[in-house]
């Protein structure tokens, strides 16, 4: 909360500005029923030995007509700086959380979900927004209306005033019992529509799935049942909440009653000074008030949610990084060789009972291929997410060319590094964006050429506009192989020292993957890291990395492991026959 | 490892919706009319309902609209008593009808209280009718999900069809109980105030009218002003979500590329177009309301001052100017509610399309009447010249035929995107073949029930399904019937015995939704399992095993091997050494078989299916 206020802080003396308009301008409205009263009593001559006076009329309807006016123009005025001030709140906080998620490593985003942070940063803010322009408004206006209407009535008749409190106590006792009962039930049916959201993505998920075992009714079942759920609470407490508005009119109405009545047994007449228009005044502050309450009452109702979004905006603000550039930076030096050695590496994800890496030790020679293999979950990714430092090592260390990456100024690092993910990322607009990502994107050459190397030129050579063809959101207009090779040629295009294959061939067909992979030996000469699971796409690396439950099981070539490692004996016999395994 | 998480595609972002007093953006229905009437067919069995809850509302607003006339005589006559320095005599409200101050004073409180009664009871009425309308609408959305054909979902996105299910027919319920239960009330009251303020007063009635007029129309003004700003805020929120979206999911690639700079300045530009519509949208319709406050008060003065007047010459009385006070007060509401109720029938009417554009698709063609039954269940399937096409005019199988034998094993191969999950479709009918026929035993498939059909399948699909629940109620699924014993069986035959045990709970394990909390190896364990425990006649294995490592795919193997056994099947494999042994294997490039027949005379024909096999296993290069 302390983090998300800050943000309103360059606006502090516009904020008090505000308040200071709000306030005036409650007080004007609140002065009209006051001239009302001054108008009756001294135009009309209502007051006990007075008669008309039709100039006083006019008089009192001028000042009244000129309350009103200030009040329009302090409110335009007060409304403006209002949005104003919101709007560039959100702004701004936008942009620091954005800056913020930049920065993270993988580390804090498993930690929030890609999901979430995508969340906070729209629905939250916008929340945050909408409230500071309403609070802006409305935390001021309604007490200093419910404050002033109240005060405004006493100075009419304090004993007769006491019918109001009263009022309001019975108001407020009603506001907090309504509240106590919904309040609560309104995260429930939060929950409840979630529940809704979830079966029903479950069952289109599923559609195949559903239609093969017959179990249509079953899909059916669970959606109404979350839907009768969700119906059973929301009547109840849309029931509960609809009460306010008739027990307020009603309480409005008796209030109103018992003042006349009482007004006029009691007061008029007996106490000296009280006349008809305050008694009108008197009745007029009332229904004031109880609607100041009852609109004080629904601002409420948007705090909690409000301090929701706030602290969710906050967690990320806030969130530690723990990946940054270190104070004893090292600059790089003009000849780069790419040799990167692993010391004693181990590797845990935060929270995990165990480490996922033990004890990794190697060196991938510059300009060499070194591959990486091993069963599902023996963290072969994870070994080569730790060199962007997406994560960073547990223990032991990481270095190129000797020198430590955490070293290494961030952007540097990641200047050398080609890397190409799993699934093909791709980024709406152009081709020849997506190939030319992060660097000169006048470099038409290098991107024919990347693209050619990447096996990616006849497909985009046959879309319409080839290189400008746009890709859209997700690369959901191109197939899982084509963004592969987009991906490919994207890293390629960047000419990096060290590439980075994160089993990046796996959606390709094996002739690609073959044509791909001759293309990659004969036409780039720097170090490259390659997770598999084909033995095929890595037969001819110089160098296999053999990775059993987090720990190296053996290195060495195609050959020398398949006569003496066990591991990538068993590996190979799976996906290799007997006259292959012995080719 | 981070999976980039699709999920939030799952929640479209759609703009915003207004609010009660209809600001915000609203969307247009494109037949309003229509939309509107087929609408009318589910509130129909309720107009007995809404016409009572509506006969309450009117009476309620007529008693709102005497009380502060009584309390206006009230009042008066309290001044004139103190004017005159006189006790107080019986009020007149109409004619013979006269009533002490405190006898007053208890009817006007019943008056109030019966209307507080009289409203809150509609509001009751209508809030059930309308959460039932939408409850019904969700059932037949439920029920429909699974009769669409699953062509249906090739053109649409399922973030979409999700919206449709939840956001729209929230929407409904949300505004169909806004207008139904304002449009009575608002009517009564505006009219109800108008007519009484007329008999009462003319003159102070035309100040009122005249004033409300420009209130309404300052209102159209305004709205229809920042209507232009909403749309364009909508559109930049949604860029800005897009924008996010992508960045986020990509966070690895824009780190290593070192975009960050690049994204920031593309963040920028959305931010300001953010900034922009945001300020304008809302400083217009944040002084709407002030606006027409303002206009409120100049009534308010102008009667003040008029009804002053009027009292000095002597034509009214002064508890009339409390009444038409507190009229201008009253009328004002309404007037805001009225003014906003067309908005809202519109996002109504927008939402209430999509729903019904989802309802009313059309359905799976119903079996036949007479449908036809396997005797003898033997397995023995036939492609007779199949031609299928997704879209009209490019046909993706083109005369297939094929002989399969009970028992046998077929294999289909072929690059990505060649179309083999296409002869799952149509064997499983999930789409039907538009020319020639597959029988199986003899009997045409188009004959036969969907039901009995898919029955005779055991199904494994690349994509696990999983969902929320126990692993034991996962491995239940569509065989409820079995034992545990039998589950247990299941589970060890498909290598998951072992995995199941060693998680907390161990059968009775909650998976979290589709299966996320275990790898993705171990979910497609998992749906092997059930398809062991399911146990059918035939076998549909497409990419069964794609996320499992080779190793323990070894392992599985042998339990398919045994599960295959004796039964037809059919199975859709990247790695050709799994599939050697297929009786039939079926080679497809881009949508068409274009080679069948065993591993050995298909590499005999040094076609396709040799070039594949040899680039799968290719010769080493000669090193140096």
């Amino acid at each position: 909360m302390k983090t998300i206020l800050s943000y309103l802080k360059p606006y502090r003396l516009s904020i008090i500005f505000i308040f200071i308009l709000v306030g005036t301008r409650a007080v004007l409205t609140l002065l009209l029923p006051l001239i009302l009263g001054l108008l009756i009593n001294e135009g009309i001559g209502l007051a006990a030995g007075a008669s008309p006076d039709t100039s006083k009329i006019f008089l009192y309807s001028g000042y009244m007509l000129a309350a009103s006016l200030l009040s329009i123009i302090i409110t335009v005025g007060s409304g403006y700086m209002e949005t104003t001030i919101s709007s560039k709140f959100a702004k701004t906080l936008r942009r620091d959380y954005y800056l913020k998620v930049q920065q993270f490593s993988l580390t804090e985003v498993d930690d929030f979900s890609i999901a979430s942070l995508i969340t906070r940063s729209t629905n939250d803010i916008r929340q945050l927004q909408m409230n500071v322009n309403t609070m802006l408004r409305l935390i001021i206006l309604q007490p200093v209306f419910a404050a002033g209407a109240i005060i405004f009535s006493i100075v009419q008749q304090p004993t007769l005033s006491m019918v109001l409190i009263a009022s309001i106590s019975a108001l407020i006792f009603m506001i907090a019992i309504v509240f106590s009962i919904v309040l609560p039930r309104f995260e429930k049916v939060q929950l409840l529509v979630d529940k809704l959201n979830q079966v029903i993505r479950e069952n289109l998920s599923g559609l195949r799935v559903v239609r093969a075992f017959n179990t249509q009714k079953v899909q059916e079942n669970k959606i109404k049942k979350a839907a009768k759920d969700s119906m059973d609470l929301n009547i109840f407490v849309n029931r509960v909440l609809t009460v306010m508005f008739p027990v307020m009119s009603i309480i409005m109405g008796v209030t109103s009653v018992v003042i006349i009545y009482l007004g006029n047994e009691y007061f008029l007449g007996v106490v000296d000074g009280f006349d008809p228009g305050g008694l009108i005044a008197l009745q007029q502050y009332s229904m004031q008030a109880i609607l100041a309450f009852m609109f004080l009452s629904f601002t409420f109702i948007m705090i909690p949610r409000a301090l929701i979004s706030a602290r969710r905006v906050a967690e990320v603000l806030n969130r530690n990084i723990e990946i940054k550039d270190s104070n004893t930076i090292i600059e790089l030096p003009e000849k780069f060789q790419g040799e990167i050695t692993f010391h004693d590496v181990s590797f845990q994800y935060q929270d995990a009972p165990q480490p996922i890496l033990k004890n990794i030790s190697f060196t991938a020679k510059a300009n060499q291929t070194t591959a990486f293999i091993g069963s599902t979950g023996s963290g072969k990714s994870t070994l080569i997410h730790l060199i962007p430092r997406f994560y960073d090592v547990t223990e032991g260390s990481i270095t190129i060319d000797g020198i430590d990456i955490r070293e290494m100024k961030q952007h540097d690092l990641h200047q050398l590094i080609g890397y190409v993910p799993q699934q093909g990322i791709l980024f709406s607009g152009s081709i020849k964006k997506n190939i030319l990502f992060g660097h000169d994107i006048t470099d038409e050459k290098g991107m024919e050429q990347a693209a050619t190397i990447a096996q990616a030129k006849p497909f985009i050579e046959s879309f319409e506009g080839q290189y400008d063809y746009m890709i859209a959101q997700g690369g959901k207009n191109v197939s899982g192989g084509q963004r592969q090779r987009l991906s490919i040629a994207r890293a390629i295009a960047k000419q990096p020292r060290i590439y980075i294959f994160d089993d990046s061939f796996s959606a390709l067909d094996y002739q690609t993957d073959q044509a791909l992979r001759q293309a990659l030996s004969r036409e780039i000469k720097t170090t490259k890291l390659i997770v598999a699971q084909r033995i095929n796409s890595i037969k001819d690396a110089d160098q296999i990395v053999v990775l059993e439950q987090g720990t190296i099981v053996g290195i060495g070539t195609h050959e020398s492991l398949l006569k003496d490692n066990q591991v990538y004996q068993e590996i190979a016999s799976s996906q290799l026959s007997k006259e292959e395994l012995s080719r | 490892m981070s999976q980039p998480q699709q999920r939030s595609k799952d929640k479209p972002t759609r703009p915003m919706r207004g609010g009660f007093h209809g600001m915000g953006y609203f969307e247009k229905a494109q037949d309003f009319k229509g939309t509107m009437k087929k609408l009318y067919q589910y509130i129909k069995p309720y107009m007995g309902k809404i016409l009572f809850s509506g006969l309450m509302s009117i009476l309620a607003s007529l008693l709102t609209v005497l009380a502060p006339w009584l309390l206006g005589l009230m009042i008066s006559e309290v001044a004139l008593a103190f004017q005159e320095s006189r006790e107080l005599l019986p009020i007149t409200i109409i004619f013979g009808l006269q009533l002490e101050l405190l006898n007053m004073s208890i009817l006007v409180i019943l008056l109030y209280s019966l209307a507080g009664i009289l409203s809150y009871y509609q509001a009751y009425l209508l809030i059930g009718m309308t959460q039932d309308v939408t409850y019904q609408m969700r059932q037949q959305i439920a029920v429909k999900l699974n009769r669409l054909p699953l062509s249906y979902f090739d053109s649409q996105s399922f973030g979409d069809v999700l919206g449709r299910s939840t956001n729209d027919v929230e929407t409904i319920s949300q505004t169909l109980n806004q207008s139904l239960s304002e449009v009575f009330r608002a009517i009564t009251l505006l009219l109800g105030v108008m007519i009484i303020m007329f008999i009462l007063n003319w003159i102070l009635a035309l100040v009122v009218l005249s004033t409300t007029l420009v209130s309404f129309y300052v209102a159209r003004i305004f709205v229809k002003l920042s209507q232009k700003f909403f749309r364009k805020q909508a559109k930049a929120t949604g860029d800005m979500s897009g924008h996010v979206e992508e960045m986020f999911n990509g966070h690895r690639i824009v780190k290593v590329f070192n975009y960050q700079e690049q994204a920031l300045k593309e963040f920028d530009n959305i931010n300001d177009d953010i900034y922009y519509t945001t300020f304008y949208s809302q400083f217009i319709s944040g002084i709407m309301f002030p606006m027409q406050f303002f206009i409120g008060n100049l009534g308010f003065i102008l009667i003040a001052g008029v009804g002053a007047l009027l009292v000095v010459n002597g034509s009214i009385q002064v508890g009339l100017i409390q009444t038409f006070l507190t009229y201008t007060r009253q009328i004002n509401q309404p007037i805001q509610s009225l003014g906003s109720i067309a908005s809202v029938l519109q996002s109504t009417a927008a939402a209430a399309e999509r729903i019904f554009d989802l309802l009313d698709a059309e359905n799976e063609p119903e079996d036949d009447i007479e449908v036809n039954h396997i005797g003898d269940f033997k397995g023995h399937v036939v492609f007779d010249n199949v031609h299928f096409s997704y879209v009209e005019g490019t046909e993706v199988i083109k005369g297939f035929s094929a002989d399969i034998k009970p028992g046998q094993m077929v294999a289909i191969v072929g690059p990505t995107g060649a179309g083999k999950t296409t002869m799952v479709n149509l064997l499983m009918r999930f789409y039907d073949i538009q020319q020639g026929k597959i029988t199986i035993d003899g009997v045409d498939i188009k004959t036969m029930s969907r039901a009995e059909l898919r029955a005779l399948f055991g199904m494994v699909l690349q994509d696990t399904w999983l969902f929320e629940g126990t692993i034991y109620e996962n491995l239940l699924y569509g065989s409820e019937s079995s034992s545990e014993e039998a589950v247990i069986k299941a589970s060890k035959l498909a290598q998951s015995h072992h995995f199941i045990e060693s998680h907390p709970g161990g059968y009775q394990f909650e998976l979290s939704e589709a299966g996320s909390n275990i790898s993705l190896g171990q979910q497609q364990l998992l749906t092997i399992s059930r398809a062991m425990l399911a146990n059918r006649p035939m076998l549909i294995l497409d990419e069964a095993t794609s996320s499992v490592d080779t190793r323990t795919e070894v392992l599985i193997q042998a339990a398919m091997d045994k599960l295959m056994h004796n039964r037809t099947s059919f199975v859709i494999a990247h790695r050709l050494s799994t599939i050697k042994d297929a009786d039939v294997i079926l080679v497809m490039k881009d949508g068409n078989i274009v080679e069948q027949g065993n591993h050995q005379a298909l590499l005999d024909q040094k076609g396709f299916y040799y070039d594949l096999y040899q680039s799968q296993f290719e010769h080493q290069q000669p090193s140096n």
